[in-house]
């Protein structure tokens, strides 16, 4: 019974057979000459409405009183928006306004289409009606006029005759978009980004001071197990603040210096167990806020990097693939905490530039 | 109908009546307003070709009517919304209503949808109103979709339809993140951030590319005003021509209709446009809006007053995007730690490279099935026809397999909800979902396609040996027996009635060669069909009958 490629009957999936030419392929279809017959569309079944007209009555009733709803619900909505004015303030009075223009505006909406709905599944005539349905590809006869009309097309014009005109048309066709490549390029500054991503704004001096507020930090005053969100001193007076603060923001712990693991080169860089590490992740720029106190880990919560404040936080689960950036700090002579530098890394998530 | 017996030779402006019964005011009203248009637009035409048009009705139908009506009423929300809206990041105080926001600073956008929140009435309702509508219409798309794909109704000729389709849903999606981004609120912006990290982890072009797109470093000031262009302008003028030529394409291919009892493949049994669809249809798209607005009422969605304006330092637990986009978000997490190397002294982040390559197949893969199927089957006929999704044991097995893989990625993007909630560990979770990754679709493959050829089995003893009746006979031999009944000529055409392949056998061309493609497909049609049920025959009844 199996067909390959080359069968050429298509009869399968349905009991009429069709008889435009040519006759579409069957692939590796299964043709039956046994298969049952389409017994045809089962007799309609008469609706209550259609049979008893005290029903139909009763439908017809509930139609034109879904419709004077809505007419209800628009004008309800139309006095809900007058009756229930917004209080500056008062967030009870927006909870008000959005519920009671909301019931009226949807009521309006939901009673038009059940009514609709309901008029037209059980008044409007409900039997099943059949269309044929034809091959989506054109008549012979047509496909044959539009092949002609090409033809024509490139008689008349010589497209296909006169190379060079057509070539060169085709180049120009190509080219013209061109333009709109480098015009998309002022869209950034004209500065070259690279530096940019690989510098912070701080520096060596610069105070860590607290984030939103911007006072400075006192080393005594980070005691152990507490974290400070720290952002550079006079960022919030920077016209770019924002740019400047997703690259500069930093977290600050202190532990108890036996408990850190200090690399060769490093020894420097924590004051008396207080350490600071960039607070943008190094997968994809997420501020890493939260700070397990018992483990000492740091966890991303977009997507649960976590890295070990002990270990100079080294990725020890999640998707980041490289440490935070620390950055260097120390103390200046009224006790606040400083940057020794800026960070000797790129902060944040990779990118191709980067090493 | 006194339009259409206007004779083209008589004036254009007498029209003849009917003798019978003089025709009431209005309906000369309608015939003249008729007439008028008719002759200035050839319209009357249309109404012939499309008036009666035949739809069938199926529940599964109404999906992509959501879709549509979702996107309606988006236009129309999002349209007021625009009014009051500023699309700018420049800095200003906060000095609305909401008091606990009051003196903080906050880009022109955040103020503006604060304004239209909380001193706009209806400006709340309508906010949520285009929110959720947006939810739905992606939620319908999305089932919308899978209903196309579980009873194949993007076969031949309705291939172009699915990738138009497709295109559809990823524009929605695009749209739905842009949308998402614009009130600038710390949840958005945060947002942005991640698409800045993957972008700047694409090798080659991704710092470039986040340079122009963010008009310098992140944040910077224009992504707002470039989003808003993006999602009022670019985007919504591409989705509406190309929805246009969704529903142009629906309507030359007419609609699929399961197989049942007079349903044929080569007619459409249903209702007409004029009156009964159009009635059904439209009083749908009021249900639709009314149960948005209902929903918009009484269900806060996206409280950006909770967040509070974008700043790229706090962030708080539980962090997620709206939920089409959690499949994206929930593979970012699934990446073991590490991946990242520098060779030649540039950086391949492999923890975005990977995602992106895998999430690009994907959906490549769903674009593409269409033309997959079409040429493992080599089968060149229209089929118009909704399968049932058992009768097609092993794309049913392929679409569950799709459905369970894009679940765990979803899922993914809940870890740590599901850990806080459940009380289990976040690498817990994670590895488990690393591994259902992998194992999951396999196993959704394997049980899937068991259950169909199961339903089959059972479909098929039911057509040749009829149903259990529930009655017991005692023989004279003292034997038990069940009464089978069978069934009528309706129901058994329901069981029968369905499409069968067989596995490709490999024939050599004229050559005597066999091509590789030639190989391949053989494989993938012996992976599609080796495992089959036929469909009962009247021979399979009538043998066994005889026994």
């Amino acid at each position: 019974m199996a067909q390959d490629d080359d069968g050429t009957s298509a009869a399968a999936g349905s009991a009429v057979v069709r008889s435009e030419p040519p006759v579409a392929k069957a692939g590796t279809a299964v043709l039956r000459s046994d298969s049952f017959e389409n017994p045809g569309l089962p007799p309609h079944r008469l609706r209550v409405t259609d049979l008893d007209p005290k029903k139909d009555r009763v439908a017809e009733r509930r139609v034109y009183t879904l419709f004077f709803l809505s007419i209800v619900g628009s004008v309800f909505a139309v006095a809900a928006y007058v009756a229930f004015p917004i209080i500056p303030g008062n967030t009870n009075s927006v909870r008000l306004n959005t519920v009671f223009l909301g019931l009226g505006i949807s009521l309006g909406l939901l009673a038009i289409g059940v009514g609709a709905i309901y008029w037209a599944k059980n008044l409007m005539r409900g039997d099943e009606i059949t269309e044929s349905r034809h091959p989506t590809r054109g008549t012979e006869a047509t496909r044959e006029k539009a092949v002609e009309i090409f033809k024509l097309g490139n008689q008349e014009s010589g497209f296909g005759r006169r190379t060079l005109i057509r070539n060169s048309l085709i180049g120009a066709l190509v080219a013209f978009p061109l333009p709109a490549i480098v015009l998309f390029r002022d869209l950034a500054p004209a500065a070259d980004p690279i530096p940019l991503f690989k510098e912070t704004m701080w520096a060596k001096g610069v105070r860590l001071t607290r984030d939103p507020s911007g006072t400075p930090i006192r080393a005594a005053d980070v005691t152990i197990g507490s974290v400070f969100h720290v952002i550079p001193e006079g960022l919030n007076d920077q016209k770019d603040r924002l740019e400047q603060k997703a690259k500069a923001a930093v977290l600050v712990m202190r532990l108890k210096p036996s408990d850190l693991k200090i690399s060769a080169g490093r020894e420097s860089w924590n004051y008396d167990g207080i350490v600071a590490y960039s607070k943008i992740c190094t997968h994809v720029g997420c501020p890493v806020a939260l700070y397990e106190q018992q483990t000492h880990h740091l966890l991303c919560p977009c997507h649960s990097s976590t890295f070990d404040v002990t270990n100079e936080c080294e990725v020890i689960f999640g998707p980041a693939a490289r440490a935070l950036p620390q950055l260097p700090i120390a103390i200046d002579s009224d006790g606040y905490l400083i940057a020794q530098s800026d960070f000797t890394e790129p902060v944040g998530p990779s990118f191709w530039e980067r090493a | 109908m006194t339009v259409t017996e206007t004779k083209p030779a008589a004036a254009p402006t007498v029209v003849e009546t009917p003798a019978a019964a003089a025709p009431s005011r209005g309906a000369r009203f309608t015939g003249a307003a008729a007439n008028y248009i008719d002759e200035r637009t050839s319209i009357s035409g249309l109404v012939k070709e499309l008036g009666r048009k035949v739809f069938p009705d199926h529940w599964s139908f109404m999906l992509g009517e959501v879709a549509l009506y979702s996107f309606v009423v988006i236009l129309l929300s999002g349209t007021f919304l625009t009014f009051f809206y500023q699309p700018s990041m420049v800095e200003v105080v906060y000095d609305g209503s909401y008091v606990p926001l009051k003196g903080m600073q906050m880009s022109a956008a955040f103020s503006s949808t604060m304004h239209l929140s909380f001193d706009v009435r209806g400006g709340l309702l309508f906010r949520q109103i285009h929110h959720w509508a947006a939810l739905l219409f992606i939620a319908a798309i999305g089932l919308h979709m899978l209903r196309v794909f579980f009873t194949g109704a993007f076969r031949k000729p309705r291939e172009i339809n699915w990738f138009i389709g497709f295109i559809l849903f990823v524009l929605a999606m695009a749209e739905g993140f842009t949308g998402y981004s614009l009130p600038d609120d710390l949840l958005s912006g945060n947002g942005l951030q991640i698409i800045n990290g993957i972008i700047k982890g694409i090798p080659v072009i991704g710092t470039w590319t986040s340079y122009l797109l963010f008009g310098g470093e992140f944040p910077g000031t224009t992504v707002i005003a470039m989003f808003y262009s993006i999602h009022i302008l670019l985007l919504p003028a591409i989705l509406v021509a190309a929805l246009g030529a969704h529903l142009l394409l629906m309507i030359i291919n007419k609609h699929t209709q399961f197989a049942g009892p007079g349903r044929t493949n080569d007619n459409v049994v249903g209702v007409p446009i004029m009156p009964l669809f159009a009635a059904k249809a439209g009083g749908f798209f009021f249900v639709v809006f009314g149960v948005i607005v209902l929903i918009a009422s009484f269900f806060t969605i996206n409280p950006i007053w909770t967040y509070g304006p974008y700043d790229p330092s706090p962030v708080s637990a539980g962090t997620q995007p709206d939920w089409y986009i959690g499949f994206a978000d929930g593979m970012l997490r699934l990446i073991p730690p590490g991946w990242e190397v520098v060779w030649f002294n540039n950086t391949y982040s492999f923890n975005i490279i990977v995602i992106t390559v895998i999430l690009i197949a994907f959906l490549g893969l769903v674009a593409a099935y269409p033309f997959i199927e079409a040429w493992i089957t080599g089968d060149k006929r229209e089929h118009h026809i909704a399968e049932r999704p058992r009768n097609a044991p092993t794309r049913t097995a392929i679409g569950a397999a799709g459905v369970t893989f894009y679940a765990v990625l979803w899922a993914a993007a809940s870890s740590d909800l599901m850990s806080t909630h459940f009380k289990v560990t976040i690498e817990g979770v994670i590895h488990t979902l690393q591994v259902l990754f992998f194992l999951g679709p396999v196993l959704a493959f394997f049980i899937t396609k068991r259950i169909c050829l199961g339903l089959q089995k059972k479909d098929r003893e039911i057509a040749l040996h009829g149903f259990e009746s529930g009655r017991i006979v005692r023989l004279p031999g003292g034997e038990y027996v069940e009464v089978h009944e069978q069934l009528d000529d309706y129901e058994r055409w329901r069981l029968v009635s369905y499409n069968e392949y067989t596995p490709l056998t490999i024939r050599p061309d004229a050559d005597g060669r066999i091509s590789g493609a030639q190989r391949t497909r053989a494989a993938l049609s012996h992976w599609f069909f080796e495992d089959r049920i036929s469909p009962a025959t009247k021979t399979d009844v009538e043998r066994s009958n005889q026994h």
